[in-house]
């Protein structure tokens, strides 16, 4: 098994806020996340494909092609966009690294034609991130 | 769509310290030659940077594993207060007799906040240096390197 991994970046903006909860818990469950202006960031998506090389072109599967995957699932969705308000995937949903990393692990896996997605990690900044498995994978396997 | 999905949360931390390669197991000489420059008696320091790795349930209310709050105050009890400019051998009850080797440096981690309440704790990696990085994930972790887990 090989794995390949290809890495894009993309900057939205995004605020944590849950209408069930009263302002007063808002503010204190998220913090300045809660915001109701909102606030930014620089994400950096990598995205890891498992696989055996195809033994005609020694690929996984071609790098240009999950290039193309990725810039039609994920960077027409989120890449400056509030995340909140454009990205209908994540309705209804806090739009934490979590979650976010959840809902690109559902836009991509049915997308890939080769291999099989193993890994989305999606860094929100250099010192946090999420990482999303299937199949009972986790970061120990 | 077979299982569920496995998500984890990833943070890193940084602390300085200082440390000192050198086993009590070994001659003055053997030290010298298994440690070379890292046992030089007076020690020496790194910028360690340590990602942790958390699993668990996505609260449908916050979305979140596990409040960032909560995990950076318990890091920061159990590991920086205690680790951040120290000196480990000297410094560290736990590396009075072990060598405050990286690996070890993972190992003792790991055991600090495996008792971190919120969520499941997968794995500690550190980064000694930019160049030298070590991972411990528990028990699991070697099953699986020897190939009795899937």
């Amino acid at each position: 098994m090989v794995y390949l991994t290809r890495k894009v970046e993309f900057a939205a903006s995004h605020l944590y806020h849950n209408p069930a909860l009263s302002a007063e818990e808002n503010r204190r469950v998220f913090g300045k996340c809660n915001n109701p202006h909102g606030h930014g960031h620089n994400y950096t998506l990598e995205v890891t494909i498992a696989g055996e090389p195809d033994p005609v072109t020694g690929m996984v599967l071609d790098l240009k092609e999950l290039k193309e995957i990725l810039e039609r699932e994920v960077m027409q969705r989120m890449d400056h966009r509030f995340l909140n308000y454009e990205v209908a995937e994540l309705k209804g949903q806090i739009p934490t690294c979590e979650n976010v990393a959840r809902v690109i692990w559902n836009l991509l896996e049915p997308k890939i034609p080769r291999g099989r997605l193993h890994r989305v990690r999606l860094y929100e900044s250099a010192d946090l991130f999420a990482d999303c498995y299937r199949n009972g994978a986790g970061s120990a396997s | 769509m077979p299982k569920e999905l496995h998500v984890e949360l990833g943070r890193c931390y940084r602390f300085a310290a200082s440390h000192r390669l050198h086993s009590a197991q070994l001659s003055e000489e053997e030290n010298c030659r298994i440690y070379g420059k890292c046992n030089n008696p007076y020690g020496h320091g790194h910028n360690y940077i340590v990602e942790v790795r958390f699993s668990g349930s996505v609260d449908s209310a916050t979305g979140m594993i596990a409040n960032l709050a909560y995990l950076d105050a318990f890091v920061n009890e159990h590991v920086i207060e205690p680790f951040d400019h120290r000196s480990l051998q000297d410094e560290v009850p736990a590396f009075l007799d072990v060598v405050p080797t990286t690996e070890n440096l993972c190992i003792e981690i790991f055991e600090r906040l495996k008792a971190f309440p919120n969520a499941k704790l997968e794995a500690v990696r550190i980064e000694e240096t930019s160049k030298n990085s070590f991972e411990y994930a528990g028990h699991a972790k070697s099953e699986v390197d020897r190939g009795t887990l899937p």
